[in-house]
């Protein structure tokens, strides 16, 4: 699966200005919300089921990036989206380290395989470090954009 | 020193997905040896739930594990009754990881 298969273009954001987990999450269903992807009046709940999962287990993954995630009945295709945060967020991650590279997906809850294919397509991606660090410095959602599309031709790997 | 080797199948339907990877790369870290995860001719660091999620370990994929070190017998047969207890809790996980 690739990044263009799931990330949706119009939901990327570059310039969140938060101060914790819960805030990035929030804006992030926003921008999907904002992007159609999901629907007003489910974002509530999407935001509360992701905010449960953090509670099992950060899903901050390492080397500055994070896969919040939940299934949803609300969906009926993989939706997802990428936020940078310059400053970085507290996430709770394995080493310790900020997060400042975020995918969020939301799945439907019979698709397993999908959801599975796109954290090995996102961590896969990520394990080159130079991909992993030009999207970090990435200023504006076209970069961001650009930056997939690149990974999903094998640019980087 | 050689390796010990052990082979395990995923069986839980969700796969190697987040959460598992997490408990296994933290499970993995309470041990000195290296250890790597084998999937065909892919090998990953067993510690990293970066180089865990990479796998892309689906329902029924067999995986090697490959510790090298003082507690490579006890990591291993850790790891494998954390896969074969299909993640002890996975989806309604609510006890803690002091394992």
């Amino acid at each position: 699966m690739k990044f263009i298969d799931f990330v949706s273009r119009e939901a990327i954001r570059t310039t969140i200005d938060v101060d914790n987990k819960e805030q990035v999450i929030r804006s992030m269903a926003t921008a999907l919300l904002e992007s159609g992807k999901i629907a007003e009046d489910e974002q509530e709940s999407i935001v509360e089921a992701i905010l449960k999962r953090e509670e099992l287990g950060s899903t901050g993954i390492g080397r500055g990036v994070a896969v919040p995630h939940t299934k949803h009945p609300s969906v009926s295709e993989l939706v997802g989206t990428v936020a940078v945060s310059e400053e970085g967020v507290d996430f709770d991650s394995l080493d310790g380290e900020k997060v400042h590279l975020l995918f969020l997906l939301v799945s439907p809850p019979d698709r397993p395989g999908d959801h599975l294919r796109a954290l090995e397509n996102i961590s896969r991606q990520l394990r080159d470090e130079t991909f992993c660090r030009f999207l970090k410095q990435s200023k504006t959602p076209d970069d961001v954009w650009q930056l997939l599309e690149e990974a999903d031709n094998n640019q980087f790997v | 020193m050689s390796a010990t080797e052990k082979t395990v199948v995923i069986s839980n339907p969700q796969g190697l997905h987040a959460r598992p990877a997490e408990l296994f790369a933290r499970l993995a870290l309470q041990f000195d040896s290296d250890i790597e995860v084998i999937r065909d001719s892919h090998r990953v660091d067993a510690k990293s739930i970066l180089h865990v999620l990479t796998l892309g370990a689906a329902q029924g994929t067999e995986l090697t594990l490959q510790a090298t070190g003082a507690d490579a017998e006890a990591a291993l047969e850790a790891l494998v009754r954390l896969v074969e207890s299909d993640f002890a809790t996975d989806e309604t996980m609510s006890q803690g990881s002091s394992g």
